[in-house]
Parts: structure tokens; C-alpha cells; sequence
């Protein structure tokens, strides 16, 4: 058997944690929330992840302590399973499966009972009874529809006070409406008036009064009393808020009420005193979930840009949790920060992120604009558009725009200085308007002396313009135009620095120019008609001497320097190039049939160094070779190109449709995972993507079972061997195909140190084939016969193991 | 939570010359003492002794200043014709003068008559001048020659007949006594050693040649003509070192500042460059009301002293250590001793806990306005006299940054007369401001969308509205104007650039 390298796509991380609205623990010591495909536990004074709850297959729609076990909390997702953890130790107690249910989009728990959302074409709130049973996998019966046609919203749909038949509220289709069943009749309530833009928003219910408060649409909360008698209702108005209230929630006294949204302002209203507020504002950006802790003395507001807010008590804010913010869009392309190799791009309104990809997290945002952001829809703010880093990371220089409606573009060009002291970067030089219209390209010269920087960027106002920083006598130094350059008018595109900074591409539509930015003298130009040059790429290293381009029609080009001319071009549909910085590779993303390929070739050879198959469904925009932190050592031909570098990339467009719910689009390419000759490796992947539902019952129960309820490794060990052992009919296929099972789940586990893992996995068979020849003289003759022909079987497996 | 973020005051960058030490030494000086000749003053010369009086030559007569005196303390009048070149002996005692009637004549410094009288040349004299062993004169005339003349004797030692045309300048060595240096506008200049009958060195300047300077150190001279300046080192056998174009007409007059580290020209263009003499680039510049002929500075550069065309000379004396720091720093107050030291030298000792106060943030009126959204308030409180006036740039940001919020226009409206009439003052003042332009232009539209309805209600706004559109008229017509004068120098730029190429082209073939 021949081991070789696979390389395939791992999601990495930088999900939403502000999806669903986190749950504070009884103790208020943790905070779970749901966060992609897991529950993420995160301590309240530290702002520490301290477990990372995986299990899901798919994003976690839900997640909710249960009211009988202060310690255990429920989650339940997309695909279909309500699981049971133990947050404190995170690990996984119980699933429950409810296989009827297409699709779980929120749910909320009462005494053990599931209501959920069903979304099949309706959205249906259902109860689900979980069975009391002491078994890992229970699959749910029992299932009532409470109330059919409720807003998808999980805000919109709240619990009120009692304890068999809670009335539950939940707005129906036509906007406005609450509706709450009493034991077993829904009651109407209408809360649309005419020509009020008053669509319903959020719920809340008192928790010991008969009293539901709804935000709306234009900014009002109306606190709803008397409902159980019909038409005699009575309201109150409370308006603060001057855009729709997103978020409600009444403190567990019922005492306050705390509401919030766009204008991230946390607004605390006494109960029955609603002229008395307190105000907790500027929180960074609107808020979409409020909660509180069970004791109430810490209150949580996620916030759109990703964020959890810890607050004591609505007097200062203690904690901040903060994940990757992804906008509405990536408009600066991802770069990688030199000095701390974190990934840079843009996250809040006017920030830049700083976010590490070893550890998931987000380091620092930093503030690029430095003007207060003003919360008001349909206002144009100040975004920032490009970045670029110099080689040694001393310069960052960054670009931010807005764009007013009737006026210019603003645009400022800002240099930032790296500060050794305080290790962050330093404001050193505003251009405003460095250009007249947008600026399309920006680079730093890559020239490794590290002693003059220059900085080109290219506008579509026709010019490029070349930074550079003069030593000035008598203040401290600033950066300076040096050199405008245009070719006929025509706008530039892309703009490339060659490896050692010798040489300046710069594409106008069709025509790439060279220019020599010591003379700034046009060197030559190179053309590949009719379309526009897309994106521009110098060769590195041994390939400095060659320039890639890719056209609008589907050509990827190679021109060699030395000659100037075109060395080869072949016609393929790129959607992204790009370099890796620390060796000669390139990487074509390839976007065909709603798939995208991913194409590594040296810009030299004519066959590509490696080359994948629909790496994702949906264009990549976005990508970004990061140096790894230790270089790998792989022989493999296929996955060399990954020693040093790992290349993240960001796609377009998510697999579901609804965008709240989306599932982060970050995928990391990972080298190394092994297959085996076997067929199989289809087969495998799929193992690997699903939970395993079948299989001998022993080991399942072995791997599932937390470790401390198992009795003694010495007992189970022989129970183990036996179930591989004596299943006399299909023995071999089924140990085989058991043992296939375990191995894919630590790969599962560990993929990235597949180096690690693979040394000492035999060892857990082999102390398995000591005892059983030890207990050998104990067997039956078939059983020999049988344990031989494992043996035999399983031997030969191991050797090769062993060999490679 | 974060703290409220102040609007940002953009810093534009200060126009026009730099502050260098160099402009702070020139212009360290006081006001000009300007007194009026009879006629265009040709030449300024110090005594090199205290306390260094100068004589200005200037037609007839020759004028002896003192050191601070604005009335001549001494006049030499014996001149039948315009006199030229009026120099002190290294001494101080005896002063040598040529005139147009050739005649050459030296006159005791404290005396009225002239000593003696050297005929021989048949033209104008304009070079005259001691050689360092104080007993020989040399002379420089239209008639193409220089002269050296013996002066117990009153004789003619030698002459000297290579200048092809007049000789207008001419310098002798300070260390040796047999060398001279003469420039003539044949655009030579001759090095000529008494003790040879023939020059031994010539260089070829290439326009007539007006003034010539030697260095202290006599390795380098500096020569004046046309609209260059141009080092020659002597050593090298006169190869030439620099060659300097500032002016846009002839240079007349060289001198060195006192320390040898700066060079002086004066030009018929009124200006005076100074050059720095390590990269002779120009560190400094200052301007007369005329033309310039002569210029001189005192020892230790005292006073600057130029003589103009138009007979006027200007004095400009260096000011005293006092008065320049009277000007700079008005006396300051300072907190009182019990405020500036409370607490601030208790040093915290090694397990001490230190408690550090929350840093309290200062806003500006403006930007506490802004935090709370009183939009029309901040306008007011950025509208405010002194503000508007003395730094119209706060204003501006205000603008800009009410803009930016989307609240300008309710900050504008609802405004009664009197403001607006400020508002639009405000406008007429700074709207053709480049600076300002950018922000102020939507802002006065907006005005005029707000109070269209309400044009020719009141007799104040509307005569500054009609201001303004008469600003901007004009305004229109400058951009027109420019644009024009930009689409000129584009073409002769173009033709000259053709032209380089052409040339290009024919020197390859």
C-alpha cells in the first residue's frame, strides 16, 4: 500500500457568534453561544473560548440551559438533532434525534419539551416532548404542532410566564399580529394601525406580570396588558429609539426592561416608571440580541459586527468577545500583516481587523477613519477600501473613501508607521484626495533592502501616482508624491512591483506598461487584445523574470521580461491570481459551472504543480497565501506546494440562501491528509462529513460515552477485542471496516498533525493482538482459526504502516 | 464602550518659503535706512579698519558713511565727471577712485584733496584698487588696459594690453602682492602676475564679465556676468567649478559674508540670492525696490548695503540680541511655583500601589455640542467672531463634519437675518479659499436651497448674495484665465519636448 498526500479544504473558523442570542450560565460565569456548527463556551471575566462544543453537522440554530441541570445545556441545529452537553467539561451527554424535522431554525425549551421552528414552506412552531430514557441516541416522537404560519424571526416569538401551558406569542404571516395560545385556543391580537409603519419586531414577555412588550418598526415599544380577555386590551407607548427596535428583554425581576438596535444604545426602562431610562451608548455597532443572566447581574448584547458585550448591570461594560467581523462585504482584499502574520482586512465601519489565523481570534481592530460613527440608516460613512503592507511590515499605507450622493468621492490615502514601542501602527502622513476617482490598485515595492519604500497607487481618474518617503530635515520624515504617470488617457487597473522593486507593471485595459521606477522612463509595453487585463503577477524567485496576467476573456498570459514578449497563454476562465510571497508558486482560482477549481503551477513549467477539482461551489474573490509558522517537510509532488505557505481563500456566495443564518465564509486549504489505495476514499469522505450512525455497538458506545462514566480500560479492553473478534459471520469486513471508522474520526480530530497521529495509532490495535494471543490458549479452535486469519489480515496492514 | 472620537481639524500645510536658519539670519535684520545719492550708485566699499566707515560712489562724488550714521561723515567731491570705484587701502587711510575723465585719482581719508593724480589712461576708469604691499595701485580702463602705478612716485610701473575690451572689474591678491585678477567684457578673465609681462592664466566665462570675487583663501574665484555666476578654481589653472544661473538678468555685484560660508549676488533683476558656498544652492533670497549695482557687507555682517539704479541707497543694519528677542517671545506667564511642582516629584516607592486616574477627556465646545446632537449649536459655537476669523478652519471641519452626519442642512435652517448675513461673510471670505472650497461649495448651495423662498425679503441678505455671485463670477473668469495659460504652456511644453526628440534622433544618425 502507498500512502500519498491529499490536500483538501477545511473550514477554519471566524464563524458568527451573533446569529443567535448567547446564554449567560445560573453562576454568570460562562456564556454559550452558538457559533457555525458549535457551541462556544467563553468565560465572562476572562473573554477566554474554554470549550469548544463540537458535534453538529450543521450551523446551530439554538442553544439553551436546561431548567432541570443548571450544568447541562441544550443545542439543537440544521440538521436535525437536539444534543445534550455538559458545558463545564464540554462534552457531549445525549442526542436526540428528531429525523421528521427538515430544517430547525430557532428553537426554545421548556421542562425538557423542544419548541421549534419547523421550516419546511411554513414556518411552524411545534413542541417536541424528549423522551426521558437513558439512552445516548433517542429519537423524538412525539411531536405537536402548536402554531402554524409564525414569523421566521426568532425575535419575534417569546415565552410568557406558566408552567404547562405557557402562552406563547409568536407574530403570524401578516405583519403585526401577536397571537398566543392559552392551553389550546390562539388568541389574536392585532397591532397594526393604519398608515403606521409599525411592522412588528421583537417580543418580550414579563416574567411575572400579564404584560408583552413589542419593538417596532419605527422605533416605538408598546407594552401590551389585559390581553386575555379579548378586545379589551390595553397599550403603552414608549418611543426612544428613532430606528426599529431589534432587540427586547425584561430582567428577570421584571423591574427594567432593556431594548436596543440600531443606534447601539443600550436603553434599561423601569417597569411601571417608563420616563426614568438610563442610556449605555456608543457599544460599537447595532445591536441585534439582548440577554440577561438568570441572577440578572450581568446583561449580553451581541452586536452586528460579530461582537458579545458583557455588562455589568447596564453601569460599564465589563468583557468584549469579539469575533471576525465580516460585513456586508470584504472590500479590501485580504492581506497578511508581515510582522504579526495576521490576517488583515476590513471588519467594522472604518476599521481595519487584525485577526489571527492560528488562534481564531481577533487581535485588535484598528481605527483607520477616526471620526465617530454615526448610527442612521442610508448614511454614507467612510469605508476603508484598500491596504497595502510594505515587506518588513514597517509601513501599512490604507485607503478610505465614502461616497455622498450628489458630491466627489472623498477619498484619503493615510500612511501608517509601525511603532516599535507601543507595537501597533501609528498615523504618519493623510493625503486627502491623493487622486481625483477611485483608486483601483495600490502595492508597495517589495525591495528587500528595506531602505526606501515606495508606494504606487493607480485611480481610474487615469493616473497613477508614486509615493515616496523624502528625509526631511527639519521634521519628522512624510510621505510625498514623486512621480503622476499615465499611458493615452486611459484608466489603470492593476499595478505590480516586481520581486526585487526593479520593475513597475501597470495595466491600462488592454495594454500592460513596465515602467523603471528609478528613471520613472516607460520601459515597454506588452498587449494581449481584445479584453481588459483583469490581474497582474509577477513571477517570484527563479520566475522573476516572468509577468502574469489574466484577461477579462478567459486568458491567462505569460510574458517573459527578458524578451517582452508572450511566452505562453492558455485560455481559462481565472477568477483570482495570486503569488505565494515565499516561493515560486501560483495560484489560479478557475470559476466554472457554479464550481471553482484550483490550478498551482510555476510560471516556468507548462504542467501545473497541483491542480483541485471544485474546491467550493460559488466564486472565491478573496484569497491570500499566509506563511506557515514552521515549515512542513512533505516529499509529496502534490502538496509540496503547501510546505511554507497555506493559502486562505473567502467565497462568494454561501451554500443557504438565508443570509442571517449564513455559515462564515472561511476555508482553509490544508495539505496533508492521507488516503488510502483502497477505493474507498469516496466513501471515506463521506464517512468523514457525516456522524457515524451505524456500527458495532460496542464502539460506539466506547467513543461516545464520556470518560468517566466507563468503567476500567483493563475490562473494556477485553470487551473491545471480543466485539472486533468473535462476530463469526462478516467478522472480518466488519472489523475492518470498524477499524476504518476509528482511524477516520482522529483524522477528524487532528488533521493537522497527521505526522503526530500517525506514529502512534498502531498502538492501540497492537496491545489489542498481545492479549488476545495471550488469552489464546484459552480460545476454541475456530476462534483460533478465526484470531489467525485477523491476524494474518491485520499484520500486513500494520507492516506497511509501519514501513512508510 | 468607546469614548466619543472629537472631529478632526484638518492641518493644512503652511505655503510658501520654509523657516530655515538661513531665513532666520537674513531676515534677523531691521528695517532698511534708505538715503538718496545724486546718482546711481556703482560702488560700495569698507574700511577694513573699526570703525569700518564706507565709501559710496556714486556720480560725482564719493561718499564716506559711518558705521551708524545716515549723513555723510565725509565727501569727496573733487571729481570733474562720474566717478567709479571707490576703494579703502587695507589700512583705512588712503582711498583711490576712478573716473570717467581717466583720470586716477587717491585722496587722503581725512583729508579733502586728492593726493595724487594718476593720467595715463585715455579712457573711463572703472577698476581701481591697491595691491597688498600697500604701495601699488592697479587700474583697469575702457581703453582695454590695466595699469599698475607706483604711488610715492606717482608713476606708471607697467601696462597691460591683452583685454580686448573694457575691463569692468578686477581684484588683486591679499597674500601675495604681485597677482591680480581682471574680467573684461571680451568675457575673459586674466590672471596677471606683476612680475611677468604677460598674463599666465585665462579663463572664458562666456558673457562680459561684471563683477569678480576671491576667496579668503585665494583658491577659488568667483566671477559675475550676464545672468551667471561661476567658481573657478585657481589651482586647478582656473578649471571651472560651478557655474550658477538664479537671476533673470545681469549679475552686477558679488560679495562673501563675513564667515566665507555664504555668497552674496546682487542682480539688475532687484534681487539678492544667497548661496550656501558648500553646494552653492540658494538657501535664501531677499528683494530691493531697483535695480541693483553695488552691494557691500559690513564686517561680521553688521549691516547690508546696497546701491541702486534709481540713487538710492539702503542700509540695513543687523538687530542687537535684544531686540530680536524682544520680538520673539513676549514674556510669558508661567503657573506659580506651588501649582507646577504639587506632587509632581513624589517618586513612588517600590511596593507602593499606584492608582492611576481615569484620563479625562477634553472636548472641545463644538464637539460637545456634536456628542449630544445639538447640530445648530455647534454651527453657532464654530461661527463664533474669533473662530470665523482666526481659524477658519475649525469652522470648516464643523461644516464638513455636519455634512458628513447628514444634519447640515437642519443646522442651517431656521435661521434668522443677522446670522445668515454672518454665515454668508463667512462664505464670501473663504469660499475661493482652495482649501476650503471643497467643503464650502455644497454648504452654499444648501443655503440657497433653504432660503430660496425667502430671497429678496431682506435688503442685508441680498446684498451679500449678490456679493457672492460677483466672487464667483470672477472666480470663473480667474479658473478661464488659467486654464487658457495652461493649454498654452502645454503646447510650447510639447514643441520643446518634439524638438529634444528630433534632436535626439539626428545625434544618434
Amino acid at each position: 500500500m502507498v500512502e500519498h498526500g491529499d490536500i483538501r479544504v477545511v473550514h477554519r473558523g471566524g464563524s458568527k457568534i451573533n446569529s443567535r442570542e448567547p446564554v449567560v450560565t445560573n453562576d454568570s460565569r460562562f456564556l454559550l453561544c452558538a457559533s457555525g456548527e458549535r457551541v462556544k463556551v467563553f468565560s465572562t471575566s476572562t473573554e477566554e473560548c474554554v470549550h469548544d462544543l463540537r458535534g453538529h453537522t450543521d450551523l446551530v440554530t439554538g442553544v439553551l440551559l436546561r431548567p432541570t441541570n443548571h450544568l447541562q445545556v441544550y443545542s439543537c441545529s440544521v440538521d436535525g438533532t437536539v444534543r445534550l452537553w455538559d458545558f463545564t467539561d464540554g462534552i457531549l451527554i445525549k442526542v436526540q434525534l428528531d429525523y421528521c424535522s427538515v430544517c430547525v431554525t430557532c428553537s426554545w425549551l421548556m421542562f425538557d419539551i423542544v419548541c421549534m421552528c419547523v421550516c419546511a414552506e411554513l414556518f411552524q412552531l411545534v413542541a417536541v416532548h424528549l423522551p426521558q430514557s437513558g439512552d445516548q441516541l433517542v429519537e423524538a416522537q412525539e411531536l405537536s404542532a402548536v402554531l402554524s404560519n409564525v414569523s421566521s424571526n426568532p425575535a419575534a416569538t417569546g415565552f410568557g410566564r406558566g408552567v404547562r401551558a405557557p402562552p406563547l406569542r409568536s407574530p403570524n404571516a401578516p405583519p403585526g399580529a401577536i397571537t398566543y395560545p392559552k392551553t389550546d385556543s390562539p388568541h389574536l391580537l392585532t397591532t397594526q394601525r393604519k398608515g403606521g409603519k409599525n411592522t412588528l419586531m421583537c417580543i418580550a414577555c414579563h416574567p411575572k406580570d400579564d404584560c408583552i412588550a413589542t419593538g417596532h418598526e419605527d422605533g416605538k415599544i408598546r407594552l401590551w396588558r389585559n390581553f386575555n380577555h379579548k378586545k379589551e386590551y390595553t397599550y403603552t407607548t414608549l418611543h426612544w429609539h428613532h430606528n426599529a427596535v431589534s432587540s427586547l428583554r425584561f430582567t428577570p425581576e421584571g423591574t427594567n426592561l432593556l431594548s436596543g438596535g440600531l443606534e447601539s444604545v443600550l436603553v434599561q426602562w423601569r417597569y411601571n416608571q417608563e420616563s426614568e431610562r438610563d442610556f449605555l451608548p456608543r457599544l460599537g455597532s447595532a445591536i441585534t440580541h439582548i440577554a440577561v443572566s438568570p441572577d440578572g447581574t450581568l446583561f449580553c448584547t451581541s452586536h452586528s459586527d460579530n461582537k458579545i458585550t458583557i455588562i455589568q448591570s447596564c453601569v460599564k461594560v465589563s468583557a468584549v468577545i469579539q469575533g471576525l467581523v465580516n460585513g456586508e462585504s470584504v472590500r479590501t482584499d485580504l492581506m497578511v500583516d508581515p510582522r504579526s502574520k495576521s490576517l488583515v482586512l476590513n471588519g467594522k465601519p472604518g476599521h481595519l481587523q487584525f485577526y489571527s489565523l492560528q488562534r481564531d481570534k481577533l487581535l485588535y481592530n484598528l481605527d483607520i477613519v477616526q471620526q465617530e460613527y454615526i448610527h442612521e440608516l442610508g448614511l454614507q460613512q467612510f469605508e476603508v477600501v484598500k491596504v497595502a503592507f510594505d515587506a518588513p511590515g514597517n509601513w501599512m499605507a490604507t485607503v478610505e473613501e465614502r461616497k455622498p450622493k450628489a458630491a466627489e468621492p472623498e477619498i484619503n490615502l493615510k500612511l501608517w508607521a509601525f511603532d516599535e514601542q507601543t507595537q501597533s501602527f501609528v498615523l504618519n502622513t493623510t493625503v486627502s484626495a491623493p487622486h481625483e476617482a477611485q483608486i483601483t490598485s495600490m502595492c508597495f515595492s517589495q525591495a528587500a533592502d528595506g531602505q526606501t519604500s515606495m508606494l504606487v497607487s493607480a485611480s481610474e481618474d487615469g493616473h497613477f501616482k508614486a509615493w515616496q518617503l523624502p528625509r526631511s530635515a527639519y521634521e519628522g520624515p512624510s510621505w510625498s508624491c514623486d512621480f503622476v504617470g499615465d499611458y493615452r488617457g486611459l484608466a489603470p487597473q492593476c499595478c505590480c512591483f516586481s520581486a526585487d522593486g526593479s520593475l513597475l507593471a501597470v495595466s491600462f485595459q488592454e495594454v500592460v506598461t513596465v515602467w523603471s521606477p528609478a528613471s520613472w522612463e516607460l520601459l515597454t509595453t506588452l498587449s494581449q487584445p481584445p479584453k481588459a487585463i483583469r490581474d497582474l503577477c509577477f513571477g517570484r524567485l527563479g520566475c522573476s523574470k516572468y509577468l502574469m496576467g489574466t484577461t477579462a476573456s478567459n486568458l491567462l498570459c505569460c510574458w517573459n521580461l527578458l524578451t517582452c514578449s508572450l511566452e505562453w497563454s492558455t485560455s481559462m476562465d481565472v477568477s483570482l491570481l495570486l503569488s505565494d510571497p515565499l516561493t515560486e508558486n501560483m495560484a489560479a482560482f478557475c470559476c466554472q459551472a457554479e464550481s471553482t477549481d484550483l490550478f498551482v503551477f510555476k510560471p516556468s513549467e507548462p504542467r501545473p504543480v497541483a491542480s483541485l477539482k471544485a474546491v467550493c461551489s460559488g466564486k472565491v474573490t478573496r484569497a491570500v497565501f499566509a506563511p506557515r509558522e514552521e515549515m512542513l517537510e512533505s516529499c509529496e509532488e502534490s502538496s509540496q506546494w503547501l510546505n511554507r505557505s497555506q493559502l486562505y481563500f473567502l467565497t462568494q456566495h454561501m451554500l443557504f440562501i438565508d443570509d442571517s443564518v449564513a455559515m462564515t465564509p472561511f476555508y482553509l486549504l490544508l495539505g496533508k491528509h492521507r488516503k488510502q489505495e483502497n477505493q474507498d476514499s469516496l466513501t471515506r469522505l463521506s464517512a468523514e462529513l457525516m456522524p457515524l450512525p451505524r456500527g458495532s455497538l460496542a464502539i460506539k458506545e466506547l467513543l461516545q460515552s464520556p470518560a468517566h462514566v466507563l468503567p476500567s480500560t483493563s475490562v473494556l479492553c477485553s470487551m473491545f477485542v471480543e466485539s472486533l473478534l468473535v462476530s463469526v459471520a462478516d467478522g472480518s469486513e466488519e472489523s475492518k471496516h470498524a477499524e476504518e471508522e476509528m482511524e477516520s474520526e482522529k483524522e477528524e480530530e487532528d488533521s493537522e498533525g497527521e505526522m503526530e497521529s500517525r506514529t502512534p495509532r498502531p498502538e492501540p490495535a497492537s496491545p489489542g493482538l498481545q492479549s488476545a494471543e495471550s488469552a489464546a490458549p484459552a480460545l476454541t479452535k475456530a476462534q483460533l482459526k478465526e484470531l489467525r486469519r485477523v491476524k494474518k489480515l491485520d499484520h500486513g496492514w500494520l507492516a506497511d504502516l509501519l514501513l512508510s | 464602550m468607546a469614548s466619543f472620537k472629537p472631529t478632526k481639524i484638518q492641518v493644512y500645510p503652511k505655503l510658501g518659503e520654509k523657516v530655515t536658519q538661513d531665513t532666520l539670519y537674513w531676515k534677523n535684520y531691521k528695517a532698511p535706512v534708505q538715503i538718496k545719492e545724486f546718482g546711481a550708485i556703482t560702488s560700495i566699499d569698507f574700511s577694513p579698519v573699526a570703525p569700518h566707515n564706507f565709501a559710496v560712489t556714486a556720480f560725482t562724488r564719493i561718499h564716506i558713511y559711518g558705521p551708524f550714521s545716515q549723513e555723510p561723515v565725509k565727501t569727496l567731491t573733487r571729481f570733474k565727471d562720474t566717478a567709479y570705484c571707490g576703494r579703502f587701502r587695507s589700512d583705512g587711510q588712503l582711498l583711490v577712485a576712478g573716473c570717467e575723465d581717466s583720470v586716477v585719482r587717491l585722496f587722503d581719508v581725512s583729508g579733502k584733496a586728492a593726493l595724487r593724480m594718476f593720467r595715463g589712461h585715455t579712457k573711463a576708469v572703472h577698476v581701481t584698487d591697491f595691491t597688498s604691499d600697500r604701495y601699488q595701485i592697479l587700474t583697469g580702463s575702457d581703453d582695454y588696459t590695466c595699469r599698475l602705478w607706483d604711488i610715492p612716485n606717482a608713476t606708471e610701473l607697467n601696462s597691460y594690453r591683452e583685454h580686448t575690451d573694457y575691463v569692468r572689474c578686477g581684484v588683486t591678491s591679499k597674500l601675495n602682492r604681485d597677482l591680480f585678477i581682471t574680467g573684461s567684457y571680451d568675457h575673459t578673465l586674466k590672471l596677471f602676475d606683476a612680475r611677468a609681462d604677460k598674463s599666465v592664466m585665462t579663463m572664458d566665462h562666456g558673457q562680459p564679465v561684471e563683477s569678480l570675487l576671491l576667496y579668503p583663501s585665494e583658491g577659488l574665484l568667483v566671477s559675475a556676468g550676464g545672468r551667471h555666476v561661476k567658481v573657478w578654481d585657481l589651482l586647478k589653472g582656473g578649471q571651472p567649478l560651478v557655474s550658477m544661473k538664479n537671476h533673470h538678468k545681469t549679475v552686477t555685484c558679488l560679495c562673501l559674508s563675513s564667515n566665507g560660508q555664504r555668497l552674496l549676488s546682487a542682480s539688475l533683476d532687484r534681487h539678492v540670492k544667497v548661496y550656501n558656498t558648500t553646494n552653492y544652492k540658494v538657501v535664501h533670497n531677499f528683494d530691493y525696490a531697483a535695480s541693483i549695482l553695488s552691494l557691500a557687507l559690513a564686517p561680521n555682517d553688521e549691516s547690508i548695503v546696497a546701491g541702486m539704479t534709481n540713487s538710492i541707497l539702503s542700509i540695513k543694519h543687523r538687530k542687537s540680541p535684544e531686540e530680536s528677542a524682544e520680538v520673539s517671545g513676549q514674556q510669558r506667564r508661567t503657573p506659580s511655583y506651588r501649582v507646577f511642582v504639587k506632587g509632581k516629584n513624589y517618586a513612588p516607592k517600590q511596593d507602593d500601589y499606584l492608582v492611576s486616574k481615569p484620563v479625562k477627556q477634553h472636548l472641545a465646545k463644538y464637539d460637545k455640542q456634536l456628542r449630544t446632537f445639538n447640530v445648530s449649536n455647534s454651527l453657532d459655537t464654530a461661527l463664533a467672531t474669533w473662530t470665523r476669523l482666526r481659524k477658519p478652519e475649525i469652522t470648516v471641519a464643523v461644516i464638513k463634519e455636519l455634512d458628513r452626519r447628514g444634519t447640515l442642512k437642519n443646522a442651517l435652517a431656521g435661521r434668522d437675518e443677522q446670522w445668515l448675513a454672518r454665515l454668508l461673510n463667512f462664505l464670501i471670505g473663504n469660499l475661493v479659499d482652495p482649501r476650503f472650497a471643497a467643503v464650502l461649495a455644497p454648504a452654499a448651495e444648501m443655503i440657497l436651497d433653504v432660503y430660496r423662498r425667502v430671497v429678496g425679503q431682506s435688503p442685508l441678505v441680498d446684498r451679500q448674495l449678490l456679493r457672492l455671485q460677483e466672487l464667483l463670477e470672477r472666480e470663473i473668469d480667474y479658473q478661464q484665465d488659467l486654464l487658457e495659460v495652461l493649454g498654452m504652456l502645454d503646447t510650447l511644453f510639447m514643441v520643446e519636448f518634439a524638438l529634444e526628440q528630433t534632436e535626439d534622433g539626428e545625434h544618434r544618425r
